[in-house]
């Protein structure tokens, strides 16, 4: 990757922030391992749907978003509302149903929300958030608070006319907000090739909205670009359109076990060997000097033995009173 | 100081304005609602006085600018949407029903959804099928949303100040034949809180339980049947949810006998729900069956003899309570 450049590498803020990268990107490996696992130890309720593959998309993008950004997130949220600084004993517990979750066990895998860390919330509603998130643009636009919005959505978005709705809106009004296309190249079952007629980019550019498509496995690359779409949605250039070409290891959910109909196993094999970003990052920081083996090795102690922990609060938390079941319908 | 007599219309403009110096957060999106004030000219006006940053055009997506809303809503915002018709609300149906009335719920009661929309309801405009629907049932269904149907000029304006004072998402249908109607309201800032009925005309012998449009049909009715020596109690619940259950049972109590008159469709609908709300509590009480009168299941026609026969009449309650009072 050469987009570092010799003064990016210097500096001791560079150094500190690809080492929280790794880091943030594996915690959201170790997370969606141990969620795989309890989903299929049959500890979690409902349906799982992993991150694991796409780390370097939400770690990047959220790398170039202060606390206070907003964020909205999709079915496949885990990873994006770690990023954005969710707990992961909070993160586990709501995906048990537990009082001590997120959403005090009323959401669920995907619907994680949480005003602290400036997450509207993951949706399942596939396109669901792109008007919230664009909803949120214009409040900060109104109030002036320089907040700037991130959209996470996947390419089977682009099916939904209510995305080119509201692109339409957030340029006429030129409005903070950042739309992150992860295309993971498969809609639940289907290559997108079958569904999505044109290129991606061509739906940012006919609404005039300036549009980058990157490497989704190269999180340096992912926080390059995010980090001047932000910049410029900030200052009020308006929104931006970032498409990330990435993949995702596993099924669709923990329970798609049987691909070989819809992909071949040597294209899994393939990302997972050539295309990882943990392990691109990882040499990448070998190489340049700016850690050892020895680092990288306590880093991931450090995550596994922090989500092991996680994991048992959760287990050990308490599920809800049966009061609750009707609060908070209405504020 | 006496009461004014104002259009359903300018009580609806007047709420706006006062909420919208009142409080800064509160804006308008929808289509054709600045320069034009919206086709029915409710908010002529409005975006000299606040400027095109708070009632804001939009283009013609209403998914858009209501999921758009419900985002602005969560970050500090209360925005008052405005639905031309209130067929349209169908567009918005993912973003009312799956967004705005569960954010709340599912983030454990963290997230906010401050919003309005204002829309519209009610036949006989000679607008045929899709601009002639009373759809207010479909939002009354789901759990999270508030349903308002203001029936005068004085309702109109405080139920509307209360809605976009309500931490919540609000619907708010108007009925369209309604907006040249007058009505005496207070000079006096007034709020009017959700969820208690009106009793709009008392009486001994039957209760009519009515909604928007069909709240002057009823007390027409009611006259008649005075004429005939029955004593309607006319009752406007004038929310559909929160709903003032205690007010229409109490009242079918006293008078043994009970109909419901709402320009939805009947089946499965407001005048369903509520005469089963009234039959579970009221039973034993009752002399006679609930009865129902609503919109007749058919599509709007558009030729006027056809449509005049879609929708109850002052003549059609009057029989009805009739027949419930032999
Ligand atoms: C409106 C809607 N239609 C269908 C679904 C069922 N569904 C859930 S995920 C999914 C595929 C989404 O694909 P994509 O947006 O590319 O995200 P990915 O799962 O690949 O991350 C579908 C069809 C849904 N949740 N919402």
């Amino acid at each position: 990757m050469s987009s570092a450049t010799r003064s990016e590498l210097g500096s001791e803020a560079a150094v500190e922030r690809w080492l929280r990268a790794y880091r943030q990107m594996l915690s959201i490996r170790a997370f969606e391992e141990r969620v795989n696992d309890l989903y299929t130890r049959a500890l979690m309720p409902g349906l799982a749907h992993l991150y694991l593959g796409e780390e370097a998309i939400a770690v990047g993008v959220c790398e170039a978003l202060n606390r206070d950004d907003y964020i909205t997130s999709t079915h496949r949220g885990h990873g994006h509302c770690l990023a954005k600084g969710a707990a992961p004993d909070r993160m586990f517990a709501e995906l048990l149903g537990k009082e001590a979750g997120y959403c005090r066990g009323k959401g669920g895998s995907m619907h994680i929300a949480d005003p602290a860390t400036g997450n509207l919330g993951a949706n399942a509603i596939v396109a669901g958030s792109v008007a919230i998130a664009t909803g949120a643009a214009l409040s900060a636009k109104r109030l002036g608070n320089g907040r700037v919005t991130v959209c996470f959505f996947g390419e089977g978005a682009l099916g939904q006319g209510l995305l080119y709705e509201v692109m339409n809106l957030a340029e006429l009004w030129k409005l903070p907000v950042l739309y992150v296309c992860e295309n993971n190249l498969y809609t639940e079952y289907t290559h997108y090739e079958e569904t999505t007629a044109g290129e991606i980019p061509g739906r940012a550019a006919a609404f005039g909205i300036k549009s980058e498509t990157v490497d989704g496995q190269d999180v340096r690359a992912v926080y390059a670009v995010a980090a001047k779409f932000v910049a410029g949605a900030r200052r009020g250039d308006g929104p931006g359109f970032l498409v990330a070409n990435t993949y995702r290891y596993h099924g669709h959910h923990v329970g798609d076990i049987s691909r070989e109909y819809y992909r071949p196993k040597e294209e899994e094999q393939h990302w997972k060997t050539e295309r990882d970003p943990l392990k691109l990052l990882g040499s990448w920081l070998l190489k340049q000097g700016l850690a050892d083996e020895a680092v990288l090795a306590r880093i991931a102690a450090e995550v596994n033995g922090q989500l092991d922990a996680a994991v048992q609060f959760a287990i050990a938390a308490p599920y809800p009173n049966p009061e609750e079941v009707d609060k908070d319908v209405y504020a | 100081m006496p009461d004014r007599e104002l259009t359903f219309a300018q009580a609806i403009r007047e709420a706006l304005i006062e909420e919208m110096r009142r409080d800064s957060s509160v804006c308008i999106f929808g289509e054709d609602v600045a320069e034009a004030g919206t086709p029915f000219k409710v908010l002529a006006g409005l975006v000299e006085e606040f400027g095109s940053e708070r009632v804001i055009d939009t283009p013609i997506s209403e998914a858009g600018f209501t999921g758009i809303a419900v985002g602005a809503a969560m970050t500090g915002l209360r925005p008052v949407v405005d639905i031309m018709f209130g067929d349209f609300i169908t567009l918005t149906m993912d973003q009312m029903a799956n967004q705005a009335a569960k954010v709340h719920y599912m983030s454990g009661g963290k997230w906010k959804v401050p919003m309005v929309m204002r829309t519209t309801l009610g036949a006989t405009r000679r607008s045929a099928a899709q601009h002639s629907q009373s759809l207010h049932a479909w939002f009354s269904h789901v759990p999270g949303l508030k349903v308002v149907l203001p029936s005068t000029p004085r309702d109109a304006k405080g139920l509307l100040k209360t809605a976009i004072r309500d931490d919540n998402p609000v619907a708010f249908f108007e009925d369209k034949m309604m907006y040249r109607a007058k009505g005496p309201v207070p000079q006096e800032e007034y709020t009017i809180p959700f969820g208690v009925a009106d009793i709009k005309r008392e009486g001994r012998d039957i209760t009519i339980v009515a909604t928007s449009s069909m709240v002057q049909v009823a007390l027409g009715a009611a006259g008649l049947l005075e004429k005939a020596g029955i004593s309607a109690e006319v009752i406007d619940p004038r929310t559909t949810w929160p709903l003032d259950e205690k007010t229409l049972i109490e009242s079918a109590q006293k008078t043994g006998r009970a109909m419901v008159v709402d320009e939805g469709y009947g089946r499965y609908g407001v005048a369903g729900e509520i005469a089963a709300v009234i039959a579970e509590a009221a039973f034993y009480d009752l002399d006679a069956p609930v009865k129902r009168l609503g919109a007749m299941q058919v599509p709007i026609p558009f030729s006027p003899p056809l449509e005049d026969l879609t929708v109850p009449t002052e003549k059609s309650v009057f029989e009805v309570a009739q027949e419930l009072c032999r």
